[in-house]
């Protein structure tokens, strides 16, 4: 039976054990005294969830260890005897005999896996009836046990609460689990990357030319502090001086000033600028902002201006950072009580005099939040970068010079031919890690910030 | 009387949108005396209430008809400076609504956006009058750099009262000064009506008869948007002339 029939099946059988069940309930005589403790349709859902969790779940244990134990079969065949030692050979033989005998691939390219092919077939088959089997049975075995426990004084609805609640906890812990593994793969990675790589020389060194690593002294050519200076100076700096001033402008318009009407379609098309997507902001950046910043370098006798210049993805990025800066601010301002503002108002200030010594102060807190949180966002974008700014890692002050930040080295790093165990390629996970840690301890703390200043007006 | 009154409002009606809250009221308030505003919830004493500073105005869909006179001079004129008339007509909140700034600043904030003060000194000078006359002075004179917001309630509405008085206004008004307070402080606010008597016209708006009763001079009932009865306090809660008015302080509605 194939694994989707499988799942039928044992689906199918749920379904009759929620009829079943549900049927026979609904012959219960209501008690005179008390009222049932739970309706037919409990019962039948009690039944189904019984009769579908047991094979799920094996199937789901079933199908992380059957792939080894089809393998361990296959390698006590004499045929076996023939397999080069444990290494890279080995592994593709064994992998392109699973092909063949899945009758995935027609032909092979060592003639051991052709030899091989048959018994992994047969292997195959076995642990496949074995695992049908399994799952029938439990399916039965579980749907017959809850079926005889259908009984009027059966709380089968708490039964099923509970099984509503254990799925939902799974489902959040399946979130869960996945950033934990991703964090921890990339920890792990990037330990192998310090091994090769001392933490410090990485960390603080100044020169990064991955292209010509010296394997002897990989460190030399991988010191990243231009990439994180890069990466600060576009994102931190250029990005959000054009960012802070015009968000929080215009969200001290749309909050204090623009009339209701004007807020009404302002504020979407506002936020619409979140929703462009990044590749169009870096094609934007790459081909309409970069040369005329280069012009406007040229013009201004800055000699090297560069036409992947830090500016013209920085103000790109700002641009695109706007609507995150201006809707943090604009919900702390209008988090701050009305009634601040009409004692201002009362007493004889205009509102921009209310604003500027009421207001904003009051809404500092959420707004550096806001900025935090934009800073992190900025620093983590890549498409604009990828397009826009240059490879060349440089430390300078010089908005007109070329500069590259660490989501686009990552890129670099990754793309093309990628060798697993090169300090090069494992560079790209400390990169990684550290921008993660960065942005990590970035949104903690705006969330702190943020937080605290919802409870002070509570 | 003697004197004109301070505030002459002539036949003024509200509306929010297209909805009438105040309907064609008069009513003068003298200049040293305390008036009551009492009604049922929602009969529009706050709404006009706050026609007297413009404070209408941060409502966009409010509108004013009719005339208020300030000394003669119509408040809703074109050429009306509103922030003056904001600093002339001070006004005291429902809920205390110190701003978070320290004690001080918070006194001083009036002074300073309308560039009372020369110098230091006087603006120091004006604090101090101000927390005095409040009641205040006393319990914050060796605090005066905590935050307004860390004083309890009844402190906060002396604080507000302060502010409000620190730029020497001739009116205050009043919207439920003591609704969210508790009796002692209430009575010290109550107290403090008293002793600003006579300096400023005061308009104070009320829930609590007795508290009409004690601190005013004149009271106000409004109902359903109308002034139903303006007369001396004393005959409103003794011997009223209308019948809605009795029912109302007799605790038969409202
Ligand atoms: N901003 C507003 N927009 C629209 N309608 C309003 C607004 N403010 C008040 N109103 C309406 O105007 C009427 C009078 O309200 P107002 O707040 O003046 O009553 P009040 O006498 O002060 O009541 P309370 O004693 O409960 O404070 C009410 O019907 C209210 O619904
Ligand atoms: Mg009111």
């Amino acid at each position: 039976m194939s694994a989707l029939g499988l799942l039928f099946t044992v689906a199918g059988l749920a379904l009759i054990g929620w009829l079943v069940a549900r049927m026979r309930a609904a012959t219960f005589r209501r008690p005179r005294v008390a009222r049932f403790s739970a309706l037919p349709a409990h019962h039948g859902w009690f039944v189904g969830i019984c009769t579908l969790a047991p094979p799920l779940i094996f199937l789901a244990v079933w199908s992380a260890t059957a792939p080894a134990l089809v393998t361990d079969a296959v390698l006590a065949t004499p045929a076996a005897a023939m397999l080069p030692p444990p290494g890279f050979e080995r592994a593709s033989i064994l992998s392109e005999a699973r092909e063949l005998g899945a009758g995935r691939s027609q032909g092979a390219f060592h003639d051991l896996a052709e030899k091989l092919a048959p018994a992994y077939a047969r292997a195959q088959h076995r642990y496949d009836t074995i695992a049908t089997a399994a799952a029938l049975l439990l399916a039965f075995a579980g749907g017959a046990l809850a079926f005889t426990r259908v009984r009027p004084d059966f709380a089968a609805r708490t039964q099923v609460e509970r099984g509503v609640m254990l799925m939902l906890l799974v489902a959040s812990l399946i979130a869960i689990l996945t950033t934990v593994g991703i964090v921890a793969s990339l920890i792990y990675e990037s330990v192998r990357f310090f091994r090769l790589v001392p933490a410090g020389e990485f960390l603080f060194g100044t020169h990064w030319s991955p292209q010509v690593v010296d394997s002897r002294d990989p460190g030399a050519s991988l010191g990243a502090l231009p990439l994180f200076w890069g990466t600060f100076f576009i994102g931190a700096v250029i990005a959000m001086a054009v960012a802070v001033p015009l968000g929080l402008m215009s969200a001290i318009y749309l909050t204090q000033y623009a009339r209701p009407v004007t807020r009404r379609w302002m504020k979407p098309t506002l936020e619409m600028l979140a929703g462009v997507p990044t590749v169009v902001y870096g094609y934007f950046a790459a081909l309409t902002v970069a040369p005329a910043v280069r012009e406007l370098g040229v013009a201004i006798g800055i000699r090297w201006a560069s036409s992947e210049s830090a500016l013209a993805a920085g103000l790109v990025m700002g641009i695109m950072i706007i609507p995150f800066v201006s809707s943090m601010a604009d919900d702390s301002i209008a988090a701050v009580p009305a009634a601040m503002r009409d004692g201002s108002l009362a007493m004889g200030a205009t509102t921009s005099e209310t604003i500027r010594k009421v207001m904003l102060p009051a809404a500092l807190p959420g707004v550096v939040g806001g900025i935090l949180l934009a800073v992190s966002r900025a620093i983590g974008e890549t498409m604009i970068v990828v397009m826009a700014a240059s490879g060349v890692a440089t430390l300078t002050l010089n908005p007109f010079a070329s500069t590259t930040t660490v989501t686009k080295q990552i890129v670099d790093l990754l793309t093309g031919e990628a060798e697993f165990t090169s300090a090069k390629t494992l560079a790209a996970f400390a990169l990684g890690l550290t921008l993660f840690a960065v942005t990590l301890a970035l949104n903690v703390v705006a969330l702190v910030v943020v937080k605290r200043y919802r409870e002070s007006y509570e | 009387m003697t004197f004109p009154p301070k505030i002459q409002a002539r036949d003024v009606s509200v509306f929010y949108g297209d909805t009438r809250a105040i309907d064609h009221v008069s009513i003068d308030v003298a200049q040293d005396n305390v008036v009551a505003f009492i009604g049922p919830s929602g009969c529009g004493k706050s709404t006009f209430l706050r026609t007297l500073n413009r404070m209408n105005d941060t409502v966009a869909s409010a509108r004013v008809d009719g005339q208020i006179l300030l000394d003669g001079e119509d408040i809703y004129a074109p050429d009306m400076d509103v922030v003056q008339l904001r600093a002339r007509v001070g006004m005291v909140f429902q809920k205390p609504n110190p701003f978070p700034k320290s004690i001080y600043e918070n006194v001083a904030y009036g002074p300073r956006i309308h560039g009372l003060a020369a110098a230091r000194a006087d603006l120091d000078e004006m604090v101090e009058r101000s927390l005095r006359r409040a009641g205040l002075w006393d319990e914050v004179k060796d605090r005066l750099d905590d935050s307004g917001t860390a004083l309890s309630g009844g402190q906060q509405q002396r604080l507000c009262i302060a502010r409000a008085i620190a730029v020497d206004p001739e009116v205050i008004l009043m919207d439920e000064p003591c609704s969210a307070l508790d009796p002692i402080a209430t009575a010290k606010i109550e107290e403090l009506i008293h002793e600003l008597k006579g300096r400023y016209a005061i308009v104070i708006v009320t829930h609590n008869m007795q508290q009409a009763a004690r601190v005013s001079q004149q009271t106000a009932f409004f109902h359903l948007g109308q002034l139903v009865e303006f007369a001396p306090t004393s005959d409103i809660f003794t011997n009223p002339r209308e019948e809605r008015t009795r029912d109302y302080i007799t605790g038969r509605y409202g």
